[in-house]
């Protein structure tokens, strides 16, 4: 079994870490009844001794003693780290895990970034270093903080170059709060597109949401759990909002729900790595399979059900509800629409009492409805876990790779255009040390050339698939019991049918030639001409 | 003689429980349709295939568990000891901390040499256990990384340390609208690889097996449990014993040995699959009654017409009438109308199994010219009946069948291949492009010959 450390950076990642500790030990407080540490709790946690001082402390089997948290608080103000270190979670982390300074990043990119950056490399990189070593086997790091910012935006991305460097086998999986519309700070587009050419160069996995998505969804359960329609009640402690049975017991903060939300996306992705299930889907096959190119590692996601009603009875229409909702827009945590967009890849991860002929029924039902790309028509990634999340039954987390994260970024690139032409608030940033005009022109057009790829992707969106030549092979067998065929390949020459599209216009010629271990009469050696127009297609030939 | 059966990863461990289960439980249930010594003859053949005995009379299944993450293994090891009736050996499991992420290149060119040494020893260990060894048994799918890509990582070092020995691999085809988004392309490269240092491939699809389980058995809501069982059911039909030479008492002592030299008489033609006749549910097994007549009219249309179960044959699909010249190269645009075999293997179990009539598969319009059905059709008797059933029949057969479904992967992977996505996943672990183009060729060599027939 793997373990992961969570790295919480700035204001937003430290709340949002928060919350997730808080349900994370829920969790494994409703699944182990017996106390015993065993390895799914060993994925997030480490079992500590605490009368014995300094390191030697670990235990790793046996009856829990004091559970530590694998994480890293970081943050350059001192008021979230201590208010979290005074509360009802502070025996869960240890003090060796926090960097905090005092005055702040000022919501500046380059503050955080290279500033802090370089202030506190060698801090980071040892506390790092340590929350690695408690691991039997790191499997990935778990990186949660804001975009908008200037800590949690610069000093964040700083990290991820870092963990790249020093930990090139572990997975960097970022969850990433993107600026709203309203947002009140200023500068938060400047901020996000430099954070997002640090992100789309260094992360393996982005999960991109935005506040006004938690707060819709809060705003939906609202309504339900106060509009008291008849015959339906909604079990508080399932609401994917709620904290209830929780530590903190504490005066309801503002965005304890939507953090809580957060917290929940966290723990149902990981589940099928730490707990027990008939089709498990590990940490390392959500990027194996939901990232079909290197740069395009946005996954949206969707979280159902957001409460569950008091019946007991689930009948199989509700159990397809849970799917259907899971692809509408208003169950998304981002700003997004995936049904009327471009699937590349989608991962279906469920939880509890569902079966496979429940998943198989209703991928069978929505396929219709949702358009995938041409070389990926069935690109499904499904799993079962056997456990159901705290409250529910049963729950289902879907990842989108879609082209519908392109508006979002389409958007703030607008944002930052408008700022930049007239120069706005430039000086802060340039007058870092390290920081030029050259970093913001770098910044626009790694995301350019992002939002360019999913153009094209969009671009074959209503193409009809249209199947590929093969390879056409000639084979004459001579009787069986004399074991020599003889085999002669072919190579063939195509011509991919010349599109009426001006716009992406491509022929293609291959041809190929591929020995086999059997002798052949004559070698064909032809040359290669490959002719690439869009990224899609090229071929080489081999001897 | 022993068959070792090596499981690996998930799939392949979640199956291996189900089949010693299926073929203990099997044993141990005694219909009273034959006597009680052949019962015995049938017990201790079956035993000695498949499980060794321990001090304490309870017998650990010959087996070697492989994943690269722990939770099936444990899960698997407990399920087999709660079980009371089996379990599996002590130190016959081999385990790493994190799996192989779907990534058949990870499973082959990572996890495989890393771990060569220790799994061979495992595997050694188990076979010397053996008084006389038969050969292996290894069950992996093809959509995942550990079982497809460590699976054929392991088939070859067989092949190399043990070359006198038989290997046949059971492969689970995955179901056609992904379990795995990059299914198609560890399928094919499973295959490829299978196909040169496998000696046969018994393949079962999970799409047939959901049907089975829905229309057959009637189970409302279909877990992977229920599939593994009644693949475990079917395989249980094949490898439990059968007479040798027609003798009661005797059973075959080489039951691979036998498949092999009845089923897979060229190299190029290595692709089994298994039908089976009747399967349902416990409670309509109370009210059925069956013919020996009936149940192989049925069998022999399900192999002409390839259909993959008892239920929706298609009656129309005849054989060519002999005299006119073969139908010439199957089309694959158009319906598979007859299914060509080129072998074809029957087990009766049950009784009266003496009087069974299995003239109608000996036909030689059902198979190719190149053999005789003297050689190409085989039948296997005993009147031990198997499981819960007084009679019943087992296809296994090397044909057409599975031309279709390899030719829908081929494509869907040359499609995806095309267009370059996934590939950097796989470079990064040293699978590169040629080799993929490699395994497109072998590929679409097989379903070429297999459409010449």
């Amino acid at each position: 079994m793997t373990q992961s450390v969570v790295v919480q950076v700035g204001q937003c990642g430290n709340q949002i870490g928060c919350c997730f500790w808080d349900l994370a030990l829920r969790e494994h407080a409703a699944v182990n009844q017996k106390g015993i540490y065993d390895e799914a709790i060993s994925s997030f946690f480490r079992n500590v001794d605490t009368r014995v001082v300094g390191d030697g402390g670990s235990i790793s089997k046996g009856k829990i003693c004091s559970l530590k948290a694998r994480a890293v608080l970081i943050d350059m103000e001192e008021g979230v780290v201590n208010e979290i270190l005074q509360g009802p979670l502070r025996d869960v982390f240890d003090m060796n895990q926090l960097i905090t300074d005092i005055s702040g990043s000022g919501n500046n990119w380059a503050v955080g970034h290279k500033v802090f950056g370089s202030l506190y490399q060698d801090q980071l990189l040892e506390k790092l270093r340590k929350s690695a070593e408690h691991c039997d086997c790191l499997q990935c790091f778990f990186i949660i903080h804001s975009m908008g910012g200037g800590t949690g935006s610069g000093l964040g991305t700083f990290l991820l170059k870092m963990l790249e460097d020093e930990f090139p086998e572990v997975y960097r999986f970022v969850t990433s709060i993107y600026p709203s519309c309203e947002d009140d700070v200023i500068t938060s587009p400047y901020n996000s597109i430099l954070a997002m050419k640090e992100l789309n160069e260094h992360a393996d996995c982005v999960l991109p949401i935005d506040n006004q998505s938690l707060f819709d969804i809060i705003s939906k359960i609202d309504l339900m759990v106060n509009s008291g329609k008849l015959g339906t009640t909604v079990k508080p402690k399932s609401l994917v909002t709620s904290s209830s049975g929780a530590l903190k017991k504490c005066h309801k903060k503002p965005f304890d729900a939507m953090n809580n939300i957060v917290a929940n996306l966290l723990l149902n992705l990981t589940s099928s790595a730490r707990f027990e299930g008939s089709l498990n889907m590990d940490l390392n096959e959500i990027s194996m399979n939901l990232v079909p190119f290197p740069q395009l590692h946005y996954l949206v996601s969707s979280l159902t059900p957001l409460y569950t009603l008091a019946d007991v009875n689930i009948p199989p229409r509700r159990l397809d509800q849970m799917f259907s909702d899971a692809f509408s827009k208003d169950h998304q945590l981002l700003q997004a629409d995936p049904k009327h967009s471009l699937y590349l890849a989608c991962a279906l991860m469920v939880r509890g009492n569902v079966q496979i002929s429940d998943l198989r029924r209703n991928i069978e039902r929505l396929k219709p409805s949702l358009q995938f790309v041409s070389w990926n028509q069935e690109g499904w990634k499904t799993s079962l876990c056997s456990i159901p999340p705290v409250g529910h039954s049963h729950s289902l987390l879907a990842l989108a790779n879609n082209t519908c994260v392109k508006p979002t970024f389409m958007e703030l690139k607008e944002r930052f255009m408008r700022l930049y032409k007239k120069k706005a608030h430039l000086h802060h940033y340039l007058q870092v040390e390290g920081m030029e005009e050259s970093c913001f022109t770098e910044a626009v057009s790694s995301l350019s050339a992002l939002i360019q790829e999913y153009n094209q992707l969009d671009a074959t969106k209503n193409v009809p698939v249209q199947d590929l030549p093969r390879l056409s092979i000639a084979v004459s067998l001579t009787l069986p019991c004399q074991c020599s065929g003889v085999i002669s390949a072919h190579c063939n020459l195509h011509c991919l049918g010349s599109s009426d599209s001006s716009a992406s216009a491509s022929q293609l010629l291959f041809s190929l030639v591929t020995l086999l271990d059997i002798p052949i009469p004559h070698v064909l050696e032809q040359a290669v001409h490959f002719v690439a127009c869009t990224r899609h297609f090229f071929f080489q030939v081999f001897q | 003689m022993s068959i070792v059966t090596v499981q690996l990863g998930q799939c392949g461990n979640q199956i291996g429980f189900e089949v010693f289960d299926a073929l203990l439980r099997d044993s141990h249930s005694f219909q009273g349709l034959c006597s009680k010594r052949e019962n015995e003859a049938y017990q201790t053949s079956c035993k000695e295939r498949f499980f060794s005995e321990e001090e304490s009379g309870v017998p650990i299944a010959r087996a070697v568990l492989v994943d690269m993450e722990p939770k099936v293994i444990n899960q698997t090891l407990s399920k087999a000891a709660q079980s009371g009736r089996w379990k599996y050996g002590q130190h016959a499991c081999f385990c790493q901390k994190q799996g192989s992420g779907n990534n058949w290149a990870y499973g082959y060119s990572v996890h495989g040499p890393r771990h060569e040494e220790s799994i061979m020893n495992l595997i050694q260990k188990e076979v010397e256990k053996c008084d006389s060894f038969s050969g292996f048994f290894i069950i992996m799918s093809m959509a995942g990384g550990t079982g497809s890509g460590l699976g054929a990582f392991v088939t070859q070092n067989l092949q190399d340390q043990y070359p006198n020995s038989l290997k046949m691999n059971q492969i689970i085809w995955p179901y056609g609208t992904g379990e795995v988004i990059v299914q198609n392309y560890n399928s094919v490269l499973t295959l490829s690889h299978l196909y040169r240092s496998s000696d046969a491939l018994l393949v079962h699809e999970n799409d047939a097996v959901h049907k089975i389980c829905a229309k057959l058995m009637n189970i409302k809501q279909i877990s992977f449990s229920d599939i593994n069982q009644v693949l475990a059911h079917q395989l249980g039909s094949v490898f439990q014993p059968t007479y040798s030479a027609e003798s009661s008492f005797h059973y075959r002592r080489n039951p691979l040995g036998d498949l092999m030299e009845h089923l897979v008489p060229h190299p190029e033609f290595k692709m089994l699959s298994v039908r089976n006749i009747p399967h349902m549910s416990e409670d309509s097994l109370a009210y059925s009654t069956f013919t020996w007549a009936g149940l192989l009219k049925h069998l022999r249309q399900m192999l002409i017409s390839n259909a993959k179960m008892e239920e929706g044959i298609d009656w129309q699909v005849r054989p060519p009438l002999s005299g006119l010249p073969p139908l010439g190269k199957m089309s694959l645009s158009k319906d598979l109308h007859f299914n060509t075999s080129i072998a074809n293997l029957v087990i009766l179990r049950g009784k009266d199994v003496q009087s069974a009539d299995v003239e109608g598969f000996k036909d030689p319009a059902l198979y190719t010219s190149w053999l005789e059905p003297v050689h190409a059709f085989n039948v296997w008797k005993t009147q031990r009946a198997f499981s819960k059933y007084e009679k019943s029949a087992v296809l296994v057969s090397n044909s057409q069948f599975l031309v279709k479904p390899l030719d829908m992967i081929v494509k869907k992977a040359w499609n995806m291949f095309a267009s370059k996505a996934y590939i950097h996943q796989y470079t990064k672990c040293g699978i590169e492009e040629e080799d993929f183009l490699d395994s497109f060729t072998l590929l679409e060599q097989v379903i070429a010959s297999y459409c010449n027939l």
